[in-house]
């Protein structure tokens, strides 16, 4: 009863804002809408209106669910530095990276979804009714990490709203239990879900130990870049407290990892260009392309770009703690992983494919406008669970303000 | 032990059933259709003796003997002008040193004669070619030269040599490939 | 064990109930029996052979004529090999289509289970210079050999170690096949296979009625679906009867060879003990059953 209060209270939130607000919803809506028309299309005619082939069987959703998995660990990994550091708002820090985490995870699945030939069998998956692969399969042990992942990480937000909205103490050493736990789990399921890639000998562009430090590496730089934007804003239009020095310290430790990354990826490079074995055909065909397939090249080169700009930018002690150009730089690097992600971890996985063809690939019009439409779900889900948490924790909206509208209403009823 | 008995018992129907199953009423789809008109070979299993059907001999021209037994044999090593000069300009075997006599008999023109002047009939055409090419021959015999058909695990066709090659000109013949698969960029 | 056993039965008929729901807008039982159809692997006799009839019926109706539905098991003591001579090839691509036909591959979308890769000879097997959009007008080309290439049915299938939902999986005689019915269209199979073996259904696969091939297994050659995976079984629908795969039937050159692995007097046998055998991408550990030879 308690708890479908909560709810009401929650719902109650969402659904009135300012006109600014109703027209992000708007521009959200028809997002969904357009995208979700491009899906339906899909749907009745079959991934064949992808442009995914035989030659390259996963492409563009698969790149973004890896994307979103990176971002969904990151998230939670910020707690870490929150209390070396010890930044005073931990709670605050710790709400909005999980629900982050969780629209994160929650997209992620859905560019599976989205990416089986038969969506209604997902069902097949599931332990005791399905007959999922477990060990071998890292498809299992992933889907079944990101699950565990979104559940503690829900657990532990409903948990803490919840009881901000009723005016109680959280459980303290729950919740930190269960973030504690939830950090090596981020970990995890970015490993797991380079572990689905790594450990496929038919392609031997993935086939590198690097591959899940990489991963691990991209994804603290591009999500703590969400969150340091997010964090400026809440600054501006909430009471919530972060100290400048704090949004320095994640574009610092954003420094780091992209360092850590540009050294993984160029020990990587010297083994492949260097031993210039024949898997060095998959990096030709991404950073240069072969022979007159080119295609793939503009979006390389372009994260390769955006990547170093945003590097240099984060790493000039004096661009760091300029505003303008530390959020140029949160963005690029977002940018920089999207693409990396996106197109250049995948495709030249398939590039030229196990039999040496060359298919070259592009996302098409249909998978562009389902993946606007998952963004787009996302972001609006995002914004829903941030407004709720913004109203609970910074504007004191809790059970008192409810009760106290009820009567409102039930006093207009009686007159 | 058992598997061969098995076996065994298998070649023993094989052999008795061979004749009414492939004297040409193979139609249980198409690709058995293509082998209509190929030769059934029995084996016993140790690939001895081989029966055989009737080779691929160009229409209206067998048996020789319709015309040779009309013709004084002339054993003399020359150039055919007025009949089988088409076998002639094609001939490409060994044509420096060989010559129509080499394989088929002077006297006996329905068999064809092996090195050692021993007859052999057209059925057994690939002992003939055995002579030189023995590699060939063992392989063919045991399935791996040449193609059979029919039963992995039970009773086999075999194609004679001259079904692939022609014996005058034994080089494979060259085919047009069928059309190659549709480009994946064009598959809507 | 009971209590166990209750809790599961309680979670299928809930996800069942809930799944049903689902899926009941305009459906029909049959389509809802499909649906929630089990691994062929756990199915009992008789269900398999009410889903076999079942299916019978769908195609009669859809094709107009009267189908066979086999699910003859694995014979035992065989385990089956296949072998082909890279020295006899020439490229002709018959057997590609004498596979599509046996097998009601999709004519449009196509989809083929061979693909014959055109090689230089100077270069030996390298795929990365391979062609197999060869078009000339006779075959072989001076210079160059000919690879095909389809399932090499491993004893170590990586396609069968990532798939999420066991639905393929390696039969006792060394076939790998799917369950269409079962497969939920990851494509996870299709990224672990070195050998561009697995073909999916991008869209709804399409064989006119006059050319269907009414002998069929459950496993190997019934109809698709669109969404799913295929991939080539050694013609289980003849191989399990004593035949020989429809590639090698066709092969106007005797190029292809098959046989049981386990029996020493067979063609396999006698290729692997006296010609020189590889095996392509041998590094992988994926122990093909495919074998190239050199018959010359």
């Amino acid at each position: 009863m308690n708890f479908i209060r909560f709810l009401k209270g929650s719902i109650r939130l969402v659904l009135h804002g300012t006109k600014l607000y109703y027209a992000w919803l708007f521009f959200l809506a028809i997002l969904i809408i357009w995208g979700g028309f491009g899906y339906a299309n899909q749907l009745q005619n079959g991934l064949i209106t992808t442009n995914m082939r035989d030659s390259v069987s996963w492409a563009f959703y698969i790149g973004n669910f890896t994307f979103l998995v990176g971002i969904a660990a990151a998230a939670i990994m910020l707690v870490i530095p929150a209390y070396i550091y010890n930044w005073n708002p931990i709670k605050e820090i710790v709400i909005f990276g999980e629900l982050l985490a969780v629209c994160a995870v929650i997209m992620s699945v859905a560019f599976i979804v989205v990416d089986i030939g038969n969506p209604l069998r997902f069902w097949h998956m599931l332990p005791l009714i399905g007959t999922m692969n477990f060990p071998y399969s890292m498809l299992s042990w992933d889907f079944f990490f990101l699950m565990a992942y979104l559940l503690i990480n829900l657990i532990v937000v409903i948990h803490l709203l919840y009881s901000v909205f009723y005016k109680r103490d959280y459980n303290r050493k729950m919740v930190l239990a269960i973030v504690f736990i939830s950090i090596p789990m981020a970990v995890g399921i970015h490993t797991v879900t380079a572990f689905l890639y790594n450990a496929l000998p038919a392609r031997p562009f993935w086939n590198s130990a690097l591959l899940a430090p990489r991963f691990l590496a991209s994804a603290f730089c591009s999500g703590p870049a969400i969150l340091l934007i997010l964090f400026q804003i809440l600054r501006k239009i909430t009471n919530f407290e972060i100290k400048d020095e704090a949004i320095w310290k994640i574009a610092e430790l954003m420094v780091y990892a992209m360092f850590i990354y540009l050294f993984f990826t160029i020990a990587e490079l010297f083994k492949e260009f260097y031993s210039d074995t024949e898997h060095i055909l998959y990096w030709k065909y991404l950073l240069f392309g072969i022979g007159d397939n080119n295609e793939i090249v503009i979006y390389s080169w372009s994260s390769i770009i955006m990547g170093f700009i945003a590097f240099i930018l984060l790493l000039i002690p004096k661009t760091r703690k300029n505003f303008v150009t530390l959020n140029i730089g949160a963005v690029l690097i977002y940018a920089s992983v999207y693409v990396e992600k996106g197109i250049a971890l995948i495709i030249p996985g398939f590039t030229p494919d196990v039999l040496g063809q060359i298919y070259v690939y592009t996302p098409s019009m249909t998978e562009i406008r389902t993946a606007v439409m998952i963004f787009s779900l996302g972001f609006l889900l995002f914004t829903f669970l941030v407004k709720i948490a913004i109203a609970i924790i910074f504007e004191d909206y809790n059970i008192d303000v409810i009760n106290q509208k009820g009567e409102e209403k039930g006093q207009r009823n009686r007159f | 032990m058992k598997n061969q008995n098995k076996k065994l018992s298998v070649l023993f129907l094989a052999f008795f059933t061979a004749m009414a199953i492939f004297s040409g009423c193979l139609n249980d789809n198409k690709i058995d259709q293509i082998n209509t008109e190929m030769q059934s070979i029995q084996s016993d299993g140790k690939y001895t003796e081989i029966a055989v059907e009737q080779p691929p001999f160009s229409i209206g021209i067998f048996p020789c003997s319709d015309c040779h037994s009309l013709i004084e044999p002339n054993p003399a090593r020359r150039e055919l002008v007025e009949m089988h000069d088409d076998i002639d300009e094609i001939f490409h075997h060994d044509s420096e040193n060989r010559w129509c006599l080499d394989c088929h008999d002077t006297n006996s023109r329905d068999s064809l004669k092996l090195a050692s002047g021993k007859l052999l009939d057209f059925k057994e055409s690939y002992k003939l070619c055995g002579q030189c090419h023995g590699n060939k021959l063992r392989d063919w015999k045991v399935g791996v030269h040449g193609k059979r058909t029919g039963n992995w695990n039970g009773e086999k066709e075999y194609l004679l040599c001259v079904h692939c090659h022609d014996p005058h000109a034994p080089k494979f013949k060259e085919l047009m490939p069928e059309p190659p698969p549709v480009r994946q960029e064009d598959i809507h | 064990m009971k209590k166990d056993n209750s809790r599961r039965s309680f979670l299928k008929n809930i996800s069942l109930a809930s799944f049903s729901a689902l899926a009941l807008a305009g459906c029909n039982m049959k389509e809802i029996d499909e649906f929630l159809q089990k691994n062929f692997r756990v199915l009992s006799e008789k269900e398999k052979t009410d889903i076999i009839r079942s299916l019978e019926e769908k195609y009669k109706e859809k094709y107009d004529k009267e189908f066979h539905v086999s699910a003859k098991p694995a014979m035992e003591g065989v385990l089956f090999g296949y072998a082909l001579d890279l020295s006899k090839c020439i490229g002709c691509r018959k057997c590609v289509y004498a596979c599509s036909e046996e097998n009601n591959q999709s004519r449009e979308p196509q989809i083929q289970w061979i693909q014959v890769l055109q090689m230089e000879k100077e270069k030996g097997i390298d795929f990365a210079h391979s062609n197999i959009h060869y078009n000339p007008e006779k075959v072989p080309e001076e210079g160059y050999f000919y690879v095909p290439v389809q399932c090499q049915q491993c004893e170590n299938p990586p396609c069968v170690k990532v798939c999420p939902v066991k639905a393929t999986w390696k039969e006792p005689d060394g076939i790998t096949v799917v369950d269409y019915n079962w497969c939920i269209g990851c494509r996870y199979c299709m990224a672990a296979c070195p050998y561009g073996a697995r073909h999916f259904n991008w869209g709804e696969p399409n064989v006119p009625a006059e050319e269907i091939n009414t002998n069929m297994h459950y496993l190997g050659n019934r109809p698709r679906m669109k969404g799913v995976v295929e991939k080539c079984t050694f013609c289980i629908q003849r191989s399990r009867e004593g035949k020989y795969p429809a590639c090698v039937e066709i092969c106007p050159v005797g190029a292809r060879k098959f046989g049981n692995l386990l029996d020493p007097n067979s063609e396999i046998r006698y290729i692997l003990e006296n010609k020189r055998v590889l095996v392509l991408k041998q590094e992988l550990n994926t122990q093909p059953k495919f074998y190239y030879f050199f018959g010359v």
